[in-house]
């Protein structure tokens, strides 16, 4: 059969068409859709983070205190639920979002990659021989694609050190956060690790945060010029926040002297929790 | 006031859309008021002359509003000059001694034809989808019969200043036409005129944008290589339209 040359050289779409989910599913397909889920999971994950770490400053308070905390957070909803219950809610939902987040991010890097895929120079990433100017991406919205999987790396390893414990061996005390705390920082490499993460973190919500505003199309030119103001200020506090924590152990702070309580998961435990009761 | 500088060209030569492409290296002496076309012009005829091939490349108008022409110069589209289409460029933005990078606009959805002429048929198919008139409408009505809020003019002029060179698109890092087709459907979807369709029309090309182009991730690139200028502000009203759209859109075809 003679293919005419028009014919030949049609631009064919990069995507064909797939059929169409059930509403409201089908807007997950798109890539404008995915990019509303990725920014709605954004708002969740980094509201989350803020509070995680506005709910950890209770380690200034000491030992009780931060003992308190974590059992206030176990005994959510009282008596009215059992013990635990509003907890791992919450951390469903936090593992449901991060999911989702991750497989839009995941599937929209490959449209782009292959959006951008060509005979010629390019493969796979974009580039341009005559060296590509960067004018207005910054630099923390050009490595998302590098700080989302540090991001999800170092959260395994924070659940691995101080939710399960596999570090500290022995060390690890459940119930006890300060003391896990303390101890686990105080180790330099940990420390480190911390610091970098978290510095990766700030630049992954330095761009997320005011890429929210873009995706789910929340524009109101009166009050266009606050996002980026809004998007430095959360990453900011939350670099501040969180940084604190492993230079503070570090240069002393934290630590595990004038202790009222021992440290063991009986005898210390139910001393903790009278401490706590006294303020 | 005419000053003569030497720069060296390095153009992206490509015999066809299956060929292998090579950068090709020519020395040019030329005067700082010539345009970017008109050295790429004198250039060609040097090479008429020596019996080479000339290089290929698109312009139509050379006043900035047809959007036929686009190159990406030294890595950036349209060159170094903010607002500006390569056919308003002038050699006076280049220094004496530079070397010039010359390439087709970059993306999946625009192969290239012929050394830097590249096929943007995609937008056209954009722009299709969003239909057309198929009625006879009768004469043009009064100016003054619709009214339309002084702002929402405005803006959908800046909107309508979109001249469709597909520089967002080979700006863009993710090949993205977002900026592109939020201002095709931004222009319409403010004005009076353009609300009966607005939600069947801005579903239909977004569709057919994602077919060819990649996913938008609010780098900005767009805005700052755009010859006219069209505000990112477009993408955040057509991120919303869209997902109203298929909203709104099942509940107008009746499924409940």
């Amino acid at each position: 059969m003679v293919q005419s040359i028009r014919e030949r050289y049609r631009v064919q779409p990069v995507r064909a068409h797939k059929r169409n989910w059930p509403f409201p599913l089908n807007i997950y397909q798109s890539a404008v859709g995915r990019k509303w889920v990725m920014a709605l999971t954004g708002i969740g994950l980094v509201g989350f983070v803020l509070i995680h770490m506005v709910g950890n400053l209770h380690v200034y308070e000491g030992p009780a205190r931060m003992y308190e905390y974590a059992e206030t957070l176990r005994t959510l909803g009282g008596g009215l639920v059992p013990k635990g219950l509003i907890l791992w809610l919450m951390r469903f939902g936090l593992a449901g979002m991060f999911a989702l987040h991750l497989h839009a991010a995941i599937t929209l890097k490959d449209m782009s990659r292959h959006s951008s895929e060509d005979s010629g120079i390019m493969s796979g990433a974009k580039k341009y021989a005559g060296g590509r100017d960067h004018i207005a991406a910054t630099y923390a919205s050009r490595t998302m694609r590098w700080t989302g999987p540090i991001i999800a790396l170092y959260l395994l390893f924070h659940l691995a050190d101080l939710t399960w414990g596999w570090w500290l061996g022995p060390d690890f005390v459940r119930g006890d956060p300060y003391h896990n705390v303390a101890t686990s920082l105080a180790s330099l490499p940990v420390a480190a690790l911390y610091v970098a993460a978290n510095v990766a973190l700030a630049l992954h919500i330095f761009h997320g945060a005011w890429s929210i505003f873009q995706s789910l199309g929340v524009n109101n030119p009166r009050y266009n010029h606050l996002r980026r103001g809004l998007a430095t200020g959360i990453a900011g506090l939350i670099l501040v926040g969180n940084l604190s924590f492993p230079i503070l152990t570090q240069t002393g702070l934290i630590n595990e002297d004038n202790r009222p309580c021992p440290v063991n998961d009986s005898t210390g435990l139910v001393c903790l929790a009278e401490q706590a009761e006294g303020h | 006031m005419n000053d003569t500088i030497s720069v060296t060209i390095k153009v992206w030569r490509q015999e066809n859309p299956d060929a292998p492409g090579r950068f090709e290296t020519h020395p040019q002496e030329i005067t700082t008021d010539a345009s970017f076309l008109e050295m790429l012009d004198l250039l060609n005829e040097q090479l008429n002359d020596r019996g080479e091939e000339p290089i290929v490349f698109e312009s139509d108008c050379r006043e900035g509003i047809c959007g036929t022409c686009g190159l990406m110069i030294n890595g950036r589209a349209h060159g170094p000059q903010k607002a500006t289409a390569t056919c308003q460029l002038h050699m006076r933005e280049f220094e004496d001694g530079d070397e010039i990078v010359i390439e087709p606009f970059r993306a999946a959805g625009f192969p290239v034809i012929r050394d830097l002429a590249v096929d943007r048929s995609p937008l056209d198919h954009i722009i299709e989808s969003g239909g057309f008139i198929s009625v006879g409408s009768g004469a043009a009505p009064d100016a003054n019969l619709t009214p339309v809020a002084r702002e929402a003019a405005e803006k959908a002029f800046d909107a309508a200043a979109c001249i469709g060179c597909g520089a967002c698109v080979a700006a863009c890092p993710n090949s993205a036409a977002q900026l592109f087709t939020s201002a095709k459907v931004g222009h319409m979807a403010l004005l009076p005129q353009g609300q009966p369709e607005r939600w069947s029309r801005t579903e239909a090309m977004v569709e057919v944008m994602e077919s060819y182009f990649g996913s938008c991730t609010n780098h900005g690139e767009c805005h700052e290589a755009c010859p006219k200028e069209i505000s990112l502000d477009f993408i955040a009203y057509l991120n919303r339209d869209y997902v109203k759209a298929k909203v709104k859109n099942r509940a107008l075809s009746g499924q409940r």
